[in-house]
């Protein structure tokens, strides 16, 4: 086997059960109240994190660039209460045409 | 209350559309110079489906990085998949292997639109998490024979995605908890990507909510 297709198939592997750790593994079981707890707070705390990755993440590094300008209309948009799909277009176009600008 | 349907899902990810097929263009043009040829770039996004990683994966193979270092990095960016998973792991009806296989289309966007309501949707992420699924997929095929498409950079696709994250999490910031969370996960992520490899900031913002409710 390739090395490519060695890491092919590590990778999927991998992946596959990491996905599959919740429904699979732990499925509609009980859990303690104190891990219902945590559960609750994963999805604000994920999707911050998400939001930090997406917008100065970089290769080991912070890189401030146009998506933060597009963050920054993002905010706007969402204050004036926009939709999901205008928010995010307003996101993508501020980007946009900064990048053209530059 | 209207129940939540399969087609919601789609509905709901039909506006990402454009996304997972000129990302997977991009990741199919590049698995081949990485030389995992065609069948190997779309066995890749099939099995894998996960943009982040399997850009990593192969971005190091590309610049002779070794299997190693592509398989631990990817690996890292994929581990946010475990509190991911768990956090929608009572969803999922059936036997366990319809769960198995329906737990391949988590992702980070069909998660993200399954909890817009407050409580996780389990149709509204299988119906997102299919189409993310087969444009990806499809996007990547394309890819291998045809090359990028469309820089997605240049339309501010990469721009999209803060935003969308942050909309969805505006909702969730109704409880004192969540909002302390969120807080957290945001200076740790801040912090730490200078000095960890990707992957590791976010899944330590969700090791640190795991310490913060301990008390």
């Amino acid at each position: 086997m390739s090395i490519a297709w060695m890491v092919v198939v590590l990778v999927g592997v991998l992946t596959i059960l990491f996905k599959a750790s919740g429904p699979v593994f732990i499925g509609r079981k009980r859990l303690p109240p104190r891990l219902l707890a945590l559960v609750e707070v994963l999805a604000p705390a994920m999707l911050a994190a998400l939001v930090v990755t997406q917008a100065v993440g970089g290769d080991r590094r912070l890189v401030y660039d146009e998506r933060l300008l597009g963050l920054a209309a993002a905010v706007v948009a969402l204050r004036l209460r926009a939709p999901l799909l205008a928010v995010m277009v307003v996101a993508a176009a501020t980007a946009a045409v900064a990048r053209l600008l530059r | 209350m209207k129940p939540v349907r399969f087609r919601d899902g789609v509905r709901a990810a039909l506006p990402l559309a454009l996304a997972p097929i000129l990302f997977g263009a991009s990741f199919g043009l590049l698995a081949g110079d990485a030389g995992m040829g065609r069948v190997g770039a779309i066995v890749m996004s099939a099995t894998t489906f996960a943009g982040s990683a399997q850009f990593a994966a192969a971005s190091i193979l590309d610049s002779g990085g070794g299997a190693a270092a592509a398989v631990v990095a990817a690996a890292l960016l994929n581990a946010r998949y475990v509190p991911i998973s768990v956090s929608v792991a009572s969803i999922f009806p059936g036997s366990w292997w319809r769960r198995l296989l329906e737990s391949q289309l988590i992702v980070d966007e069909s998660w993200a639109l399954a909890g817009r309501a407050g409580r996780f949707d389990h149709p509204v992420l299988v119906g997102a998490g299919l189409l993310f699924y087969v444009l990806w997929v499809s996007g990547t095929a394309l890819g291998t024979v045809a090359g990028d498409l469309l820089d997605p950079n240049a339309i501010g696709l990469d721009a999209a995605f803060p935003a969308l994250f942050l909309a969805l999490l505006v909702p969730y910031l109704r409880s004192r908890r969540a909002v302390a969370a969120a807080l957290a996960a945001t200076v740790i992520t801040f912090v730490l990507i200078p000095f960890t490899p990707a992957g590791v900031p976010v899944v330590a913002a969700s090791v640190a909510c795991l310490l913060g409710i301990r008390r």
